[in-house]
C-alpha cells in the first residue's frame, strides 16, 4: 500500500456511531462522509484522531480489518489527561467530521502457533482484533484481561464468544493479574502481546525477562521514562536537501528547530510513541528517546524521531 | 442471467497477434464495457482504470490466494508452493510483506545507491568503449540488473543465468498452457530447484537482502519455514520485471529525442521519466483476481469463484484517466498508474526498480547526447510481460 491510497493526515471522517463500552468508556465508528473505502490496516494498527480543538491522540483500531468502510476505537476518559479524551467523552458527537492520519502499526502480529495476550483496561483495544486474527489463523491463543472493575472492562460481550480462552480478571475481585502464573516457564514459539497502562507493562517485562528475545511485544501510549540527554549542550542539525544548518539548544526539540528553518516534518503525538515524524539520519549519532525503535534499530543509527529524540554528536545530516 | 448482461469477446488476449500488439485489442475491451466476458477461458475482463484500480484495492472480494494467474487453486494444484506474497490474503500476507516492504523501503536502499552508480558508470564506459552501437536488451537493460541485483540479494556468482529463463517461464506460467509454456515447461523443475537452493540461510551473503529476511525470522517476525519463500520472491518477481521496465524507459528515450535532451538538461526527471514508461509501456500487463461471493461491477455481477483478468496496460492508457495516453511525456505526472500494481500487493520492489533506472539513466544521460534507434527491433512474447527481445541502438 502506497502513502497515495492511504488515509491521510488531515482526513476527514464522520463519527457515525458512538457508544458507550464500559464505564469511562466510549467506542467511536468512523466512515468516510461520502462512504469511501478507508486505507486498509493490520491488527495493532493504530490511527490519529485530529480533533477540532487543536488536540492530536492516538487510538488503536479496534474493528473488523474487513470492513473497509469503518474504523472503530475505544477511548477512555482520562481525568489526568491533556484534554483529548475529555473532548471526545464530552463534545464530540454522531455526525461530527474528524480529522484522521494514519492507519500506522507499531505492534504488529508476528506469526506464531501460540499467543498469550495481556491486556490492562483500554489496553484491549488493539488486541482485540489481534485475537480475532490468531482464530482466524487457527493458533492456539488465550487472552489474560485484567482492569479494576468488571463494569470498566469493555467488550466483554464480545470476547465472551471465545470460551474459556479468554480470562477476564478484574482487580477487585482477583486481584493484580497474576503474572508469573499466567506466563509460567521460559519457552520457545509462544508470542506475548502486552498493552495496558505502564506499570502493567513495566511488570511483564520483568516476568520476561528469562524468555527468549523477542518473545515479548509490547505497546506504549505512554512515553517511556527516558534519562537526562546524552549532551547538554547545543548540537547542529543539518538539513541535506536545503543545505541548512540549524543549532539546537537544551531546550529545544529538533522537530521545532528544523520547523522553524522553514522544513515542514509532519508530526503527532509530540513523545516519541507514535512514529510520524521518523526521519532519516545521514550522519552523527542520534541520541534515541523514544518508546518504539528496537535495539536493532536503535544501533543502525540510521533513523530518528525529530519530536524526542536528540543528538549524541556534534553535527546530525538528516534527509530533509 | 448475467451473461446477458455482459459483453463477450473470444479474442485470446494471449495469443501472438495481441502479445505482439496489445493496444488495439485494449481499446476494444475498454470501449465494451466496465467487464467483458473472455469466452476462450471463461474468465471476467477488466479494462478500465476505474475498475481496475478498484478492484486491486479490494482485497476483500478480489482474493490472490487463489492464484493470481489463469490457475484457480481452489480447483488446481499450484505448478509451485504459492508465493506468501503475491499468492496469499491478509491475514497470512502481513507479515511476510511487512518484512519485505521494510527491508526494500527507500530508508534501506541509501546504501546501495553508491555502489549502483559506480556499476552503472563502469557498465557505460566499456559498452561505449566497444563501439556506439549495440542491442540496449541484452547491454544494458539485462546487464544493469544482473549486475546489481543478485549481489543486493546476496546469491552467489554461480548459477546466475538461470534468473532470467526462471523468471520468463514464472510470467508466461500466469497465463494459459499455451505455446509459451510448453517450450519452457521441460526445464522448469530445474530451474526451479535451482531457484529454491538459492533461498536457504547458508547460501546467502551475510549482509543482503537475503539474509536481512533470515535476521526477521531470527526476530520472530516471520517464521523460519516462510524466509525461503520470502526471498524466492524477490527472484522471481525483481529481475525480469526490472530488465523490461529499463528495455522500455530506453526504448521511449530512443524514439522521443526531445525527451531525452530534456531528461540530459534536467538529470532529476530520470525518477518520473521511469514511471512513465512505466505507464506508457506497462512491463507487467495483467493480473489475475479471483472474486470471493459474487462481486457487483458496475451493472455485472461476477460469480463467486470466477477468475477475473485485470488489464494493469490497458488502465494505464484507459482515455477517461488520462490526457493523450499513448504519448510518452515527462511532463505528464503519472502518479496513479497501476504499472506497479496497486493496494496491498503492490509491487514491494518498486523502490528497487527505481534507484536501478535512475543510476543507469543518470550515467548514460551524462556521457550519451543522442540514442536512437538503429536496425529493427523485435518483441519477445510472454504471458504476462509487455517485453523486448531486441533494441538496437546508436548513441551519439
Amino acid at each position: 500500500m502506497t502513502a497515495a491510497d492511504a488515509t491521510r493526515a488531515g482526513d476527514a471522517l464522520r463519527v457515525t456511531a458512538k457508544d458507550v463500552a464500559a464505564d469511562g468508556v466510549v467506542v467511536l465508528t468512523l466512515a468516510h462522509p461520502g462512504g469511501a473505502r478507508l486505507a486498509d490496516w493490520t491488527p495493532g494498527a493504530h490511527i490519529d484522531l485530529h480533533l477540532p480543538d487543536g488536540t492530536t491522540r492516538q487510538y488503536s483500531l479496534c474493528g473488523d480489518r474487513f470492513d473497509a468502510r469503518t474504523y472503530r476505537v475505544g477511548v477512555l476518559r482520562e481525568p489526568a489527561g491533556r484534554g483529548g479524551s475529555a473532548y471526545v467523552h464530552d463534545v464530540l458527537a454522531v455526525g461530527d467530521v474528524v480529522g484522521v492520519g494514519g492507519p500506522r502499526n507499531n505492534f504488529p502480529l508476528v506469526p506464531s502457533e501460540r499467543y498469550l495476550f495481556v491486556a490492562g483496561g483500554i489496553g484491549i483495544t488493539p488486541l482485540l482484533p489481534m485475537v480475532r486474527q490468531a482464530d482466524l489463523l487457527g493458533a492456539d491463543w488465550t487472552l489474560v484481561y485484567g482492569g479494576r472493575r468488571r463494569g470498566s472492562m469493555a467488550f466483554l460481550d464480545e470476547l465472551e464468544s471465545h470460551g474459556d480462552r479468554v480470562h477476564v480478571l478484574p482487580e477487585d475481585r482477583h486481584g493484580r493479574l497474576d503474572l508469573p502464573r499466567w506466563l509460567g516457564e521460559p519457552r520457545e514459539g509462544v508470542a506475548v502481546y502486552c498493552c495496558g497502562p505502564g506499570p502493567l507493562l513495566d511488570a511483564v517485562e520483568s516476568a520476561c525477562a528469562g524468555w527468549p528475545e523477542h518473545a515479548l511485544r509490547t505497546e506504549r501510549f505512554v512515553a517511556r521514562e527516558q534519562g537526562a540527554p546524552v549532551r547538554d549542550r547545543p548540537f547542529d542539525v543539518v538539513l541535506a536537501r536545503t543545505g541548512a544548518t540549524v543549532s539546537v539548544g537544551p531546550d529545544r526539540t529538533v522537530l521545532d528547530a528544523v520547523r522553524d528553518a522553514g522544513v515542514d516534518v509532519l508530526s503527532s503525538c509530540r513523545q516519541g510513541t507514535c512514529g510520524t515524524c521518523e526521519t532519516e539520519v545521514l550522519e552523527g549519532t542520534p541520541d534515541h528517546r523514544d518508546s518504539l525503535l528496537r535495539d536493532d534499530e536503535r544501533a543502525a543509527g540510521d533513523c530518528m524521531f525529530l519530536c524526542v529524540s536528540r543528538s549524541c554528536s556534534d553535527r546530525l545530516v538528516l534527509d530533509l | 442471467m448475467t451473461a446477458t448482461l455482459l459483453p463477450t469477446s473470444d479474442a485470446d488476449p494471449f495469443g501472438p497477434e495481441v502479445l505482439e500488439d496489445p493496444l488495439p485489442f485494449h481499446a476494444d475491451l475498454r470501449d465494451a464495457g466496465p467487464v467483458v466476458h473472455l469466452s476462450r477461458y471463461d474468465v471476467y475482463a477488466m479494462g478500465r482504470y476505474e475498475h481496475v484500480h478498484a478492484a486491486l484495492r479490494d482485497w476483500q472480494g478480489f482474493q490472490s490466494g487463489a492464484g493470481v494467474g489463469l490457475s484457480n487453486f481452489r480447483t488446481e494444484p499450484p505448478w509451485r508452493p504459492p508465493s506468501l506474497l503475491l499468492e496469499s490474503d491478509p491475514p497470512r500476507h502481513d507479515a511476510p510483506r511487512r518484512v519485505l516492504a521494510g527491508i526494500l523501503a527507500p530508508r534501506e536502499l541509501r546504501r546501495l545507491r553508491e555502489r549502483w552508480s559506480a556499476v552503472a558508470d563502469e557498465l557505460v564506459d566499456a559498452l561505449l568503449a566497444a563501439g556506439d552501437e549495440f542491442d540496449a536488451v541484452p547491454k544494458l537493460a539485462e546487464a544493469f540488473p544482473l549486475r546489481v541485483f543478485p549481489d543486493a540479494v546476496g546469491i552467489p556468482d554461480e548459477g546466475r543465468e538461470n534468473l532470467l529463463p526462471y523468471g520468463d517461464f514464472l510470467f508466461n506460467a500466469f497465463g494459459p498452457h499455451n505455446d509459451l509454456v510448453a517450450a519452457a515447461a521441460h526445464r522448469a523443475p530445474e530451474l526451479g530447484a535451482w531457484v529454491n537452493a538459492q533461498c536457504a540461510r547458508d547460501v546467502l551473503a551475510p549482509d543482503g537482502f537475503g539474509a536481512r529476511i533470515w535476521a526477521a525470522a531470527d526476530r520472530g517476525e516471520i517464521t523460519a519455514e516462510q524466509a525461503p519463500l520470502v526471498v524466492r520472491s524477490l527472484l522471481s518477481a525483481g529481475v525480469d520485471t526490472t530488465v523490461q521496465a529499463l528495455a522500455t524507459v530506453l526504448h521511449a528515450f530512443a524514439t522521443h529525442p526531445e525527451h531525452w535532451r530534456r531528461l540530459r538538461a534536467e538529470p532529476q526527471l530520470a525518477r518520473v521519466a521511469f514511471d512513465e514508461a512505466i505507464r506508457w509501456g506497462s512491463p507487467v500487463q495483467t493480473f489475475f483476481r479471483t472474486a470471493t461471493t459474487d462481486v457487483r461491477v458496475g451493472d455485472a455481477v461476477i460469480p463467486d469463484g470466477k477468475k477475473i483478468l485485470m488489464f494493469l496496460a490497458s488502465a494505464n492508457h484507459d482515455p477517461r484517466r488520462w490526457t493523450d495516453p499513448e504519448a510518452f511525456d515527462l511532463s505528464r505526472d503519472p502518479s496513479g498508474h497501476l504499472g506497479f500494481g496497486f493496494g496491498i500487493h503492490q509491487c514491494v520492489g518498486q523502490h528497487v526498480a527505481r534507484l536501478e533506472a535512475e543510476c543507469l539513466l543518470d550515467a548514460l544521460a551524462r556521457r550519451v547526447a543522442t540514442i536512437e534507434i538503429a536496425g529493427p527491433t523485435r518483441r519477445h512474447h510472454n504471458n504476462t510481460m509487455r517485453a523486448w527481445g531486441s533494441l538496437p541502438m546508436r548513441v551519439g
